[in-house]
């Protein structure tokens, strides 16, 4: 029971209190340049989660026997092959969307996330809490894409999944697209005010402040 | 596992992670799985990515000539389908023996490929198929349009396109861009439409029947050039030489001649 309840706060801590992104802020690379529309989002949201999980198992079942000295040439070259392998399926059996995220489903390979879930737990656990732990750092990852991804169509195009939702004022509706949206700085916005709602709301994830400005002082004759 | 290799194995396991031995074959045997995996999903999926690839293209074509002006009134009097007919290059025939489906089977024999030394070489191909699929639209009896596939180099690689002629297959009718490498917000914005735009109505030869297209650095000045792209000079380049080499003597130039005599 008790390994269980571990099982799940694995999982769900992830999600939003130890989210990958906006506690960590690891791979916003691919969250700021993927999420122009919820289809790309989710996309990449699956394959990194994907990827990241085979690889967590892969790392895990081998850890014992990763010579320290190459450790990390082996979990790059593992995360590597993986992600070749799951573009080669995107390219075949989803062709629009593998052209829609272009280079952004090869540079998994270098998201930070997928290295730090690996290096820092994956190593040093049995194979299913290793993959339980990537799979919820995939879904917090995946939350935040499709989160920003959502809000970015939205208003951005007036579209989900592009499937209009809010009438365009071009079209007689009342909604006046916000192309800034579109722009990757809108990523740069959202992505600041969710990790300060969610710092707002979970106080103890606030950092601590790296530097304390100086004393005023009098200043000199 | 096989019976034989248990003790080996195990004694390798055995060995402390810090050992030589182990780190190569650890390296090794990781590598060589990963290998494994990298190209047994590459040839796995090699065949539904060409079809996709080959459906992409089918729908550029169709896009460029649905983009060409008066293109639709065209495809309607002609009972609205494109011709396919495999060209024989040496000759600017159509093809006896090869037919669309045929196609790949035959350039994948070395012997319909005819090398090029380096002053035919303008697109910088190497050598160039003997046989190439054109796509033909009739009016009444003579050709009203011909979509012909070019490859060459660009900066980054190959690029690949598909250039639309009218009926004097001396005005180019459109472009459409169908693979390239070009670096991204430079030279790949030749797959743009607002470039592409600057094709239809640009001329091939002078009266005297010199070849004189060319992709402008800067604005084109002339009926003979089209705009360059800003900070893409060799891609422009590369253009220009593909066009040059597809459209002159070593390329479609016997097709064109060909057509131009009422041959098709």
């Amino acid at each position: 029971m008790e390994k269980r309840t571990d099982l799940w706060g694995t999982l769900t801590d992830p999600l939003i209190r130890q989210n990958p992104v906006t506690l960590q802020i690891l791979g916003i690379c691919s969250a700021l340049a993927v999420t122009t529309t919820l289809a790309t989002a989710v996309t990449m949201s699956i394959s990194l989660t994907v990827v990241l999980t085979l690889a967590a198992g892969f790392v895990s079942v081998i850890r014992r026997h990763i010579p320290d000295t190459i450790r990390l040439i082996v979990q790059i070259v593992i995360v590597a092959s993986l992600v070749i392998v799951i573009d080669q399926i995107l390219q075949a059996y989803f062709a629009e969307i593998s052209r829609a995220l272009s280079v952004y489903v090869g540079l998994i390979t270098t998201n930070c996330l997928v290295l730090g879930r690996t290096e820092a737990f994956a190593r040093h656990h049995r194979p299913l809490p290793a993959m339980v732990d990537a799979f919820g750092n995939g879904l917090g990852y995946s939350l935040i894409l499709i989160v920003i991804g959502g809000l970015r169509e939205l208003f951005g195009k007036g579209e989900l999944f592009g499937i209009q939702v809010l009438p365009l004022a071009d079209a007689g509706g009342w909604f006046t697209p916000l192309s800034l949206m579109l722009l990757a700085p809108s990523a740069f916005f959202l992505l600041g005010l969710l990790v300060w709602a969610i710092r707002s709301l979970l106080p103890q994830q606030v950092e601590a402040r790296e530097h304390t400005p100086p004393l005023r002082t009098e200043p000199a004759e | 596992m096989a019976a034989r290799n248990w003790n080996p194995w195990l004694r390798l396991l055995a060995l402390p992670n810090e050992s030589r031995t182990k780190t190569v074959l650890v390296a090794f045997l990781v590598s060589a799985v990963c290998a494994a995996l990298v190209s047994g999903a590459t040839v796995a999926l090699r065949p539904i990515q060409t079809a996709n690839r080959a459906a992409e293209e089918q729908a550029r074509i169709a896009a460029l000539v649905e983009g060409i002006p008066g293109m639709a009134t065209l495809l309607e009097q002609s009972g609205g389908a494109l011709s396919t007919v495999v060209i024989n290059l040496r000759d600017g025939r159509a093809a006896a023996d090869v037919t669309p489906a045929t196609l790949d089977a035959a350039l994948s024999d070395p012997g319909n490929w005819t090398a090029l030394d380096a002053g035919q070489d303008l697109a910088g191909l190497g050598q160039r198929p003997d046989y190439a699929q054109v796509f033909l639209l009739r009016d009444g009896d003579s050709v009203s349009l011909v979509l012909l596939p070019l490859s060459g180099q660009g900066y980054g690689g190959r690029m690949d396109a598909i250039l639309a002629l009218r009926g004097d297959m001396n005005t180019i009718a459109g472009i459409a861009v169908t693979q390239h490498s070009e670096t991204p917000g430079l030279g790949a914005r030749i797959e743009e439409t607002s470039w592409q735009a600057s094709f239809p109505g640009t001329e091939l030869r002078d009266d005297g029947g010199e070849m004189r297209f060319r992709v402008a650095r800067g604005p084109a000045s002339g009926v003979h050039e089209v705009d360059g792209i800003t900070g893409a000079t060799r891609t422009g380049r590369g253009v220009t030489q593909m066009v040059r080499f597809w459209l002159g003597p070593d390329g479609y130039g016997p097709l064109l001649d060909a057509i131009e005599r009422g041959e098709f």
